[in-house]
Formats: C-alpha cells, structure tokens, sequence
C-alpha cells in the first residue's frame, strides 16, 4: 500500500501526515507513506488544496486534516 | 442557503443508507436544534445578567467607569464567543460543500466581471490557509480561470472573513461589520477586474503555465454526519486559536471605554491629516497578523480617535497585504506581478480610507 500526504509543510500538513503514520502503526499494516511537497507533483493529482492524502493512487482527502478514525476506514 | 440544504439533505444523501444512518443522522439534527434554541435563550440572557453581575452583586454604580467597564467585559465576552460559535459552525456546514475543488470548476468558463464577483464571493467561505496559496492559484490557472478572476479570489480570501465580521459586528456594530464587508468585497472585484485589464499573464513563472494538470481530484462525497463533524472540528481550532485574542481584546476595549479619554489619537490618525491614510496603509503592510488579532487594535484605536476611514485602511492593508503572503506567492509570479497586485490593492484600500473619512 501506498500512501501519499501532500502538503508544502504547513501545521496541518505535518499533523496530517503525524495522523496517517499513527492510523498506519495502529492498523499494523505495512504501508509506504511519502510525503509530497512539490507543488507540480500535487497538482498532477489534481489536488489544488492542502493537505490531501493519497491512497494506491485514490484521492481521500482534500483540504482539511483528517482524523485517525477516518485514516483508519480508508485503511481497511 | 443550508437551510435548502438541510431539505435535500433529507431526501438526498440520507436516502441509501437510510436504515443504518437515519437515527444517527435524525438524531444529530434533533440535538442541533434543541442547541440552537439553548443557544438563543442564553443569548437573550447576556445582557441582564451583566447589568445585574455589574450593577447588582458587585453594586457597582452605572455611572462610574469601573461599573461600565466591567459591565462592558461581562456583557461582551460571552457575547462575541458566542457569535463566534455559531457562525464558525455554520460557516464550517458552508465550507464542508464550497471546497477549493468545487470552486474551481465552478469559477472556470466564467468571464470576467461577473466572474470577479463570485470569485471575491467564494474567497469569503472557500476553505483556504496561506500555504494553500501556491496550489490554489495553479488550480486557477490551469483550469483557464482568468488572471484577474484569480486575484479577486487570492484578495477576498483573507480580507473578509468570518471572526472579522462577527468580531466587528460584536464590539463595533452592524454598520461598520456591513461598511467592512461591502469595502472588502467592492476592493477584491475592483482589484482584480483592474489587475485582469493590465495583461500580466507573462508574469506568471513559466513553469506554472507548462503544467499539465489532471482533472480536480474527485473527493468521495461526504456524508451529512461527516459535514456536521468537520464543522464541530472547525469550531474546536478555531474558536480554540482566537478566544485568547478575543478577551484580551475586549478586556482592552472595556478599559478603553471606561478611562482613556476620547480624542488622544485624532492628531495622528484624524480625518484632518491627509497623509494618515498613506502612512497607516504603509505600517500595516509588513505587520502580520489575522484578523483576530487586529480588530481588537482597531477598537483600541477607533475609542482613541483615530478615524474610521483611516482605521478600516489599516486593518486591511494588516490582513490584505501582508508580506509572507508575498513571498509565499512569489513561487509562482514575478517580481513586477507581485508589484502590480500590491499597487493596485494598496491604491483601493486607499481609496476607501479616503472615502470613509470624507463621508463619515
């Protein structure tokens, strides 16, 4: 599995991306999370807000940090 | 606007899975409503029961200054926090549809003018922060928005916001909070129609006009309860970040109202001088802040004399024109671009102080 978190490195991209890594070692899963900062990259996910997470290519979430409980869903 | 929504809500997004999600979801709504209706019956409240605080249990005189100014503090503190609550919340259900996404396929194939206007409409409920800056103005172009459409966005966004609004209309009235609203609106379309009519497309960075972005990302739908929770989190950060300035801010404004005498500010920040509006558009320029933060100095400088036009001309050159912001959106336009947009909003913002201070 692979996840993506994208943000330029603002508050909320960094808590989003502390959430994701918790849901993930909660989950026990073995996932790659990367994080994406170049502003080329996120837009060619058409993703034109931050933060945002990527699943296996999936668009979650766009523009808002999400919880744990909602990483989580997309988890299973 | 919700309340339409609240109805399609109803038959909509409720229907699937009605059996699973309808209690929960009734429930929710139930429970929303008996708080409103708390809300407003604590709200009638606030105002004897400061009287009664002050002039009553403390019997405090009402014509001294300390009695008005904690009779002040007592009634405006609960006041403007829960203002806050409810239009936090509310702009939370607002922001949960008007995502950034749905704003820029809303705004593209809109032409100019009346594009200007929704754009600087949509920049006061958009969810947006400053480090969204660069990525929102790449989806705006890419989706073949016009520049200066663009900019009424990019201007509105931070200039009229919601704890601005409820802000002034709490500790200074409706009339200016409408003054302020309509000015900040009226400069963003201004501004950015102006901006569009300059042809500064080749100052955007090339690299900016060579991306080939996909189509804006489609996000699952969210589910009632799930607007309802993103508009709960808003409140919690929100209200969370700003009730400190909130109270220090009043806390001044009491002090203020009852002992500074009125008229000490006038010289610097009067209607008379020509150059206070220049100079206040100048300090505020490098000063950040948001709006939280300045609208308690505003008070502060409006009991103190200063006046109207030149105040309302630095609080919006503190929100509108501030220096990270530039340099934030210097990724993506040159130099004479990022020049353009402070001479163009600088000159409005101008203009209004102007304005204000001939007519009031």
């Amino acid at each position: 599995m692979k996840i993506l978190v994208m943000g330029p490195g603002c508050p909320k991209c960094e808590q989003t991306e502390k959430t994701v890594r918790d849901a993930v070692a909660e989950a026990g899963i073995a996932a790659d999370i990367e994080k994406v900062k170049d502003f080329q990259e996120i837009a060619k996910y058409g993703i034109f807000s931050t933060p945002a997470v990527v699943i296996d290519g999936e668009v979650k979430v766009v523009g808002r940090a999400p919880s744990k409980k909602d990483v989580l869903d997309w988890l299973k | 606007m919700s309340e339409r929504n609240d109805i399609s809500c109803a038959c909509g997004a409720g229907a699937p899975k009605a059996d699973k999600n309808g209690a929960g979801l009734g429930r929710i709504l139930l429970l929303q409503v008996l708080a409103v209706a708390a809300w407003y019956v604590l709200y009638l409240q606030l105002l004897p029961f400061a009287n009664w605080f002050a002039y009553g249990l403390l019997g405090l005189d009402p014509a001294s200054h300390f009695g008005a100014a904690v009779q002040f503090f007592v009634y405006d503190t609960p006041k403007v926090l829960m203002l806050l609550l409810l239009v936090v919340y509310g702009v939370g259900i607002l922001r949960s549809f008007v995502t950034v996404n749905w704003t820029r396929s809303f705004l593209a194939g809109k032409r100019e003018s009346a594009g200007n206007v929704m754009a600087a409409l949509l920049g006061v409920v958009t969810p947006f922060c400053s480090c969204s800056a660069v990525p929102l103005f790449i989806g705006f172009m890419t989706a073949g928005i016009p520049l200066g459409v663009t900019f009424s966005f990019l201007i509105a966004a931070p200039m009229v916001n919601e704890i601005a609004l409820v802000l002034l209309y709490g500790l200074l009235g409706w009339k200016i909070a409408a003054l302020y609203f309509a000015t900040g609106i009226t400069i963003a379309v201004v501004a950015g129609w102006v901006m569009g009519r300059m042809r500064l497309e080749p100052y955007v960075e090339d690299w900016v006009r060579e991306i080939r972005a996909g189509e804006a990302a489609d996000e699952p739908r969210m589910t009632w309860k799930a607007r309802f929770a993103y508009a709960l989190d808003s409140v919690r950060d929100i209200v969370g970040r700003v009730w400190k300035f909130v109270v220090l801010g009043i806390a001044a404004g009491a002090a203020i109202h009852g002992y500074v005498p009125e008229g000490q500010l006038a010289v610097i920040m009067g209607g008379d001088a020509w150059w206070s509006v220049p100079l206040s558009v100048l300090l505020g320029i490098p000063m950040y802040t948001n709006a939280a933060g300045v609208i308690p100095v505003v008070e502060a400088l409006l009991g103190k004399g200063a006046a109207l036009g030149t105040t309302l001309a630095f609080m919006m050159s503190v929100i509108a024109l501030s220096f990270p912001e530039m340099v934030i959106l210097r990724k993506v336009l040159k130099p004479r671009l990022i020049a353009a947009f402070i001479l163009v909003v600088g000159c409005g913002i101008l203009l209004v102080g102007y304005l204000f201070n001939a007519v009031i």
